[in-house]
């Protein structure tokens, strides 16, 4: 990954492959997704749904949700066939 | 056949893009490249992917991309195919393009390339209007949809892009959407097999564009092919081949979830619903003409 | 080193530079008045005597479009095109400029429509300075066939990495046949290597041209310049390299007469063939005129000029564009001459627009007419009437 503040002035304007291009794109979020583990099945669809490729999926574990980089859309939410996430206002954890 | 498990952990979309929470072209593309894998080189142009793609220093991209002016990207991809071609080496090209670029400003350089059969998979990645610029019609807007040159709502029919496209005679057209990822991930899978001109449609829901809660992209993607007014089908050897997902819905579960649809009167309601039926008939005519088709190549 | 000398017109001794040059993509749209060569480049590769991919695009834009593609691969690209074909294509040729793809084009001069007319004119080529090509004007056959090696030296040199245009008349260059000595292919290929510069790497994946802040931007649009300030020099050592393999001389401008001018007349393309015919006739009758023919018009030869125009009293332009009120050569010359410490006076004249022709008879009479009256100041843009 490249280190977003060197920046390479070659002979015509290219980039470098980098996470978080955007920044921290997790403070967008106005809801964030807990994964209830009681009634997780690690089917794994949230992880493969997720539009930002930001749920990490572990062999026989459940999902982990990178929270650096969620944006919050609650498409996993709403995929999960054993409705096992729930998206919590995110101000519950503002002041912490 | 795609499963889950047989999927990569690799990335090639990046997290913490600039794309919109919940965007569905983000979806397509990061399904797209996991079975496409690192040695594939993008050629897009401008649009909401060359946007998300991110700002210099930085690409959420983890494969060689070229960016194109808008409109060129065909053109540009068929130089980079013939200069490793002449050097006896194929590179693997995928040319990813908006509804806009591709049925619009890019139609003729897209065409063209399908018409001398480049050595190429085209996706275009339909969200349905010019969403990058603040959702302006393009001719993939469908009837009644409003947008920022559109307020009282789209005039016009959208235009069949798939059909035209199959209508150069290429190795492969297939439609796909965000709701069947399964579905998308085989015909890319397929389409990667083949050579020749190769296109893919896929129906991308736009959460600001559209106007719907951004966990509802996948939904809506499902609700488009069950209500018919976005068919899922394959072209192949001069066979089309209609895929139909459950029982049919009304339009009318589909458009009440969208903003953009929020003023459509009763009767362009059923407008819709009728044409949407007549299309819907129209392939099924064509499905059936075309399974007598016997092409060899 | 033994060249064979053939009968070719301007086109097919571009079609013969192309081929020597070991293009390696061609795409290509047809248009009066360049059909002819890329006819002869798709003649070549159909024999097998030019391995090249040709791609039939749709549209001279996809022409360039996919030059740059080529390019990028690190495949030697080229193209051709005249007026309407050159407009269309005008956002590729800034991309090729501002992107450092080195593209080589064939631009046969053509007068630009409304109305129709496929007689030569040079607005067109000129309209194209400011996109980022290095610009060389030829005035005979020769000329174009050894530019067109000489240009893809210069393009591809790690210090220019700019594309380069090459231009000529169109009919009067490019459908005219002269006597053309072909360079042998090994000649060609010790002077020219092959090109070796591909910016597709699977394992490093570079993103080329996102979007730029306007800080960076700043900079990378410095970085251009100084490429193409380094042009100059690189176009100088080029000629000399050619020169002392092929031995013809060229330059970023050509002097030409037998005297030390008074006045010079200064010319482009087929109009500076006329211009020499002109400064023979008026040489043998005693008159101090001379000719400077711009070869190199981006980057445009400054100093040279200023060296050149040294002693003269005045200049006169002979200008086959026009940019709404004045002839673009024009414009540059008296801009390079601003901070000289040498100022001839300029007289300016529009000739041989939309193909009009431009007879060394009709030269010599505007010159001596002038130089009645050259210690006058010049009154403006004079429009010299074509005859025939």
């Amino acid at each position: 990954m490249v280190d977003q503040k060197v920046k390479l002035f070659d002979y015509t304007a290219y980039s470098l492959p980098a996470e978080g291009s955007a920044g921290l794109t997790g403070s967008w979020r106005a809801k964030r997704p807990i994964i209830i583990e009681v009634k997780c099945t690690k089917c794994n669809l949230c992880w493969l749904y997720c539009p930002e490729g930001t749920i990490i999926r572990k062999k026989g574990e459940v999902p982990q949700i990178d929270l650096t980089y969620c944006k919050g859309c609650g498409v996993c939410a709403n995929e999960c066939p054993s409705k096992a996430i729930v998206m919590e206002d995110e101000t519950k954890w503002l002041n912490k | 056949m795609v499963t889950i498990n047989e999927l990569t952990d690799d990335e090639f979309l990046l997290k913490g893009n600039s794309a919109c929470a919940g965007c569905g072209a983000t979806m397509a593309i990061r399904w797209v490249l996991k079975i496409l894998g690192k040695d594939t080189v993008l050629v897009m142009p401008a649009g909401c992917v060359s946007v998300f793609q991110g700002m210099f220093p930085a690409s959420a991209f983890g494969v060689p991309v070229v960016d194109s002016s808008f409109g060129a990207q065909s053109s540009f991809a068929a130089g980079l195919i013939a200069a490793y071609k002449i050097k006896g080496r194929r590179l693997k090209v995928v040319t990813l393009a908006g509804d806009g670029g591709t049925a619009d400003i890019g139609l003729h350089a897209v065409s063209a390339a399908a018409e001398r059969g480049d050595d190429v998979l085209y996706i275009c990645y339909d969200n349905e209007a010019y969403m990058n610029t603040g959702v302006q019609r393009s001719s993939l807007t469908p009837y009644g949809a409003k947008t920022g040159t559109d307020p009282k709502g789209k005039l016009e029919w959208k235009k069949n892009l798939p059909l035209i496209m199959a209508a150069h005679n290429v190795t492969y057209v297939a439609t796909a959407s965000v709701g069947y990822p399964f579905d998308l991930m085989r015909k890319v899978k397929k389409a990667a097999s083949l050579s020749g001109f190769r296109y893919i449609h896929i129906l991308t829901p736009c959460p600001p564009g559209w106007g719907f809660s951004e966990n509802l992209t996948a939904e809506l993607g499902r609700l488009a092919v069950r209500c018919g007014i976005f068919p899922l089908f394959e072209v192949e050897g001069g066979k089309l081949t209609l895929h139909k997902v459950g029982s049919r819905i009304p339009v009318r579960k589909y458009l009440e979830l969208q903003k953009r649809f929020e003023d459509l009167t009763e009767d362009q309601i059923q407008y819709i619903q009728k044409r949407v039926d007549e299309d819907l008939r129209y392939l099924e005519i064509i499905e059936k003409v075309t399974s007598e088709v016997k092409r060899d190549g | 080193m033994v060249e064979q000398v053939e009968v070719l017109t301007g086109n097919a001794a571009a079609a013969y530079g192309v081929k020597l040059s070991r293009a390696q993509v061609i795409a290509a749209y047809p248009i009066t008045p360049q059909t002819t060569l890329v006819e002869r480049i798709a003649e070549f590769i159909a024999k097998g005597e030019l391995k090249a991919e040709y791609i039939k695009v749709e549209s001279e834009h996809s022409a360039l479009a996919a030059c740059i593609g080529a390019s990028l691969g690190g495949a030697r690209a080229f193209t051709a095109t005249s007026a309407q074909g050159l407009l269309l294509m005008q956002e590729m040729l800034f991309w090729a400029g501002y992107g450092r793809t080195p593209v080589v084009m064939a631009v046969v001069t053509r007068a630009i429509a409304p109305p129709w007319n496929m007689w030569s004119e040079h607005t067109d080529a000129l309209a194209q300075r400011d996109t980022g090509w290095i610009q060389i004007f030829c005035h005979n056959n020769q000329e174009v066939l050894d530019t067109i090696i000489q240009a893809y030296k210069i393009s591809e040199d790690k210090r220019v990495m700019l594309p380069v245009m090459v231009c000529f008349d169109g009919f009067e260059i490019s459908h005219t046949a002269e006597n053309v000595l072909v360079p042998e292919q090994s000649d060609v290929d010790s002077f020219l290597p092959p090109y070796n510069n591909d910016l597709i790497d699977v394992e490093k994946p570079k993103l080329l041209w996102n979007g730029v802040y306007p800080e960076d931007a700043f900079k990378f649009r410095f970085i251009f310049y100084e490429a193409a300030q380094r042009s100059l020099s690189v176009v100088e050592e080029v000629h000399y390299d050619f020169y002392s393999r092929f031995g013809r001389r060229y330059g970023a401008i050509e002097i030409y007469g037998e005297c030390e001018p008074k006045v010079f007349l200064v010319a482009m393309g087929s109009v500076a063939s006329s211009a020499k015919a002109a400064v023979d006739v008026l040489n043998r009758e005693g008159y101090p005129v001379g000719l400077i023919r711009i070869r190199l018009f981006r980057p445009f030869p400054t100093f040279e000029l200023q060296r050149a125009v040294e002693g003269a009293e005045a200049l006169v332009i002979l200008d086959r564009s026009l940019s709404f009120t004045r002839g673009i050569l024009s414009t540059e010359v008296a801009g390079a001459l601003y901070n000289a410490k040498w100022r001839p006076k300029i007289f300016e004249y529009i000739v041989g627009l939309g193909g009009a022709v431009v007879s060394h008879k009709s030269l010599v009479e505007a010159v001596k007419h002038l130089l009645a009256r050259v210690d006058e100041k010049p009154k403006g843009v004079v429009w010299l009437k074509s005859e025939g």
